[in-house]
């Protein structure tokens, strides 16, 4: 089974443009990728595009045709949505397409556009991800179902908000040399624990912000990346997807994700590696106790255990294992469509020694790549390494 | 939120009947507990669902207070919101009859249909037994 290279990547800043449509969004970041990729246009056989709101914030349903045009790629075009894990659905299927030989050259990405819904408005097209009738029409919103299982942590394993604030300090200071963040400003943890409440335990410094932004990725086979000699020296090794119960009260613990740990196993499985092997991590820090549960849904860190990770210095840049050195959704920012997929373009840069933290991970030969959507309904993981 | 007058039938026809005191769940022949509207058995498959009535009280398994609410609970601000364990089933539903800073993990709770103050739509609603 042939390994798919990762040829091209392109971000475009995550932030706050409220007046720009998701087509200019993705089309920035499709050209930065083919840019650097070397592929031409002609050679892609598919566009896969992961947007989670868009008849919400746009009123555009069958985004997949519109976004192939806007990149400028004339081939068949799919929308891929699973809440926050949109785009990292849309990479699985590419990855898995290229494997089984179906395709040679993909355009993979995703893009979101949601500052311009207000805050209220995007708090309530991000709750959409939940169960409308059993979650939501009881006042859940997403942060209010991640402080649900925050709670439920601190019950079971213990822990404080202040562990959780030592995670977003962390994810602030990563993204200081991130010229794509959302922030690029250094917090301490008394801002965290002083911010105003969202649901508690969680505050705003807790939440990832609200933002609007596009990835893209050119992923090709090996054999293509060869015979056009590429220079794509990371390839996409391992892929897992798990699921589970739409509902939190639905799953059978509310301080775990079991999804994840699934998609992490068959990821690891499927790339020959382990936990042990994983020198640095891109995971989905929606809020800060996110990174708590994928960091033990990867067996980066034991039950239970995952709290303290940040504040003992264990996940910080120069600590045993990096995570989210790009800052993280809660630094770089959420435009949730697009954040799968800009993951994978993080852990690109890092692996190649292109990144501006690359510095932290020069030795690095694996990083990991976790995506979740709605409260972890939906994940997917993937594996990416240095191929000589 | 439905714009539309049309219910969501199982959905609202369980809040009816939770409002007059027959709140039930659905049990399959193994015995596992599920909400309507349904006709699988999410963990088992099996297709014989039957209406049981749910327990009287439920016990607080987490909680959060919410200060940024969706527009639909925006004159409800702050609320506490529980997920609450009846045994076979967990319901998720806001606290009522209680300080929200006094909810904590462990109290028991009754069910009673509430309705927001700012829609005047049918709440979940979870009050101390």
């Amino acid at each position: 089974m042939s390994d798919v290279r990762v040829a091209g990547t392109g971000l475009t800043s995550f932030g706050n443009s409220p007046e720009r449509t998701g087509r200019d969004l993705f089309a920035e970041a499709s050209i930065a990728a083919f840019e650097e990729s070397g592929v031409p246009r002609d050679d892609v056989e598919a566009v896969l595009y992961g947007n989670f709101m868009g008849e919400l914030s746009e009123h555009q349903g069958h985004q997949g045709p519109l976004m192939a045009e806007a990149a400028g790629v004339q081939a068949p075009a799919t929308r891929y949505e699973s809440a926050c894990a949109s785009s990292g659905v849309a990479v699985r299927e590419a990855v898995t397409r290229i494997r089984n030989g179906e395709n040679d050259v993909l355009l993979v990405g995703g893009a979101e556009r949601m500052t311009n819904l207000g805050t209220a408005g995007a708090t309530e097209a991000l709750a959409i991800a939940a169960d409308d009738l059993w979650e939501v029409r009881a006042g859940v919103t997403f942060p209010g179902a991640y402080a649900l299982m925050a709670q439920a942590y601190f019950d079971e394993f213990g822990g404080e908000h202040e562990d959780l604030a030592h995670i977003a300090v962390k994810n602030h200071e990563n993204a200081l040399t991130n010229e794509k963040a959302q922030y690029q400003s250094a917090i301490e943890v008394a801002d965290v624990l002083e911010a105003p409440p969202v649901s508690e335990p969680l505050g705003l410094y807790d939440a990832c912000p609200i933002s609007d932004g596009a990835s893209a990725l050119v992923l090709t086979s090996e054999s293509y990346a060869e015979e056009h000699d590429l220079e794509a020296p990371v390839a996409i090794t391992g892929t897992g997807q798990g699921g589970d119960r739409m509902a939190l009260h639905d799953r059978e613990h509310l301080a775990r994700s079991p999804a994840a740990r699934e998609a992490g196993a068959e990821a690891y499985a499927d790339a020959g590696v382990d936990a042990g092997d994983v020198d640095f991590a891109e995971v989905h820090d929606c809020f800060t106790i996110a990174e708590v549960l994928a960091l033990e849904a990867l067996d980066l860190e034991p039950i239970g255990e995952g709290i303290s990770a940040a504040r003992n210095g264990r996940t910080t840049a120069d600590g045993e294992t990096p995570i989210n050195l790009s800052g993280g959704l809660k630094a770089k920012g959420h435009p949730v469509g697009a954040t799968g997929a800009s993951q994978i373009a993080e852990v690109t840069d890092l692996l190649a020694g292109e990144h501006p933290n690359s510095e932290y991970v020069a030795d690095a030969t694996t990083g990991v790549a976790h995506n979740a959507g709605g409260t972890v309904a939906s994940a997917t993981v993937h594996i990416l390494e240095v191929t000589n | 939120m439905s714009d539309s007058e049309v219910h969501d039938a199982g959905f609202d026809d369980w809040l009816a009947a939770a409002e007059e005191g027959t709140a039930y769940y659905l049990e399959c022949a193994n015995g596992h507990g599920s909400l309507p509207p349904r006709r699988v058995c999410p963990d088992c498959g099996s297709t014989d669902l039957a209406e049981v009535d749910l327990p009287e009280t439920g016990e607080i398994q987490t909680f959060t207070v919410t200060h940024v609410p969706t527009p639909a609970f925006e004159e409800d601000a702050p609320y506490a919101t529980a997920v609450v364990d009846f045994g076979s089933v967990r319901l998720t539903g806001q606290v009522v009859g209680i300080d929200p800073d006094d909810v904590e993990t462990g109290l028991s709770v009754e069910l009673e249909i509430t309705v927001s103050e700012t829609t005047g739509e049918r709440v979940i609603g979870l009050r101390p037994a």
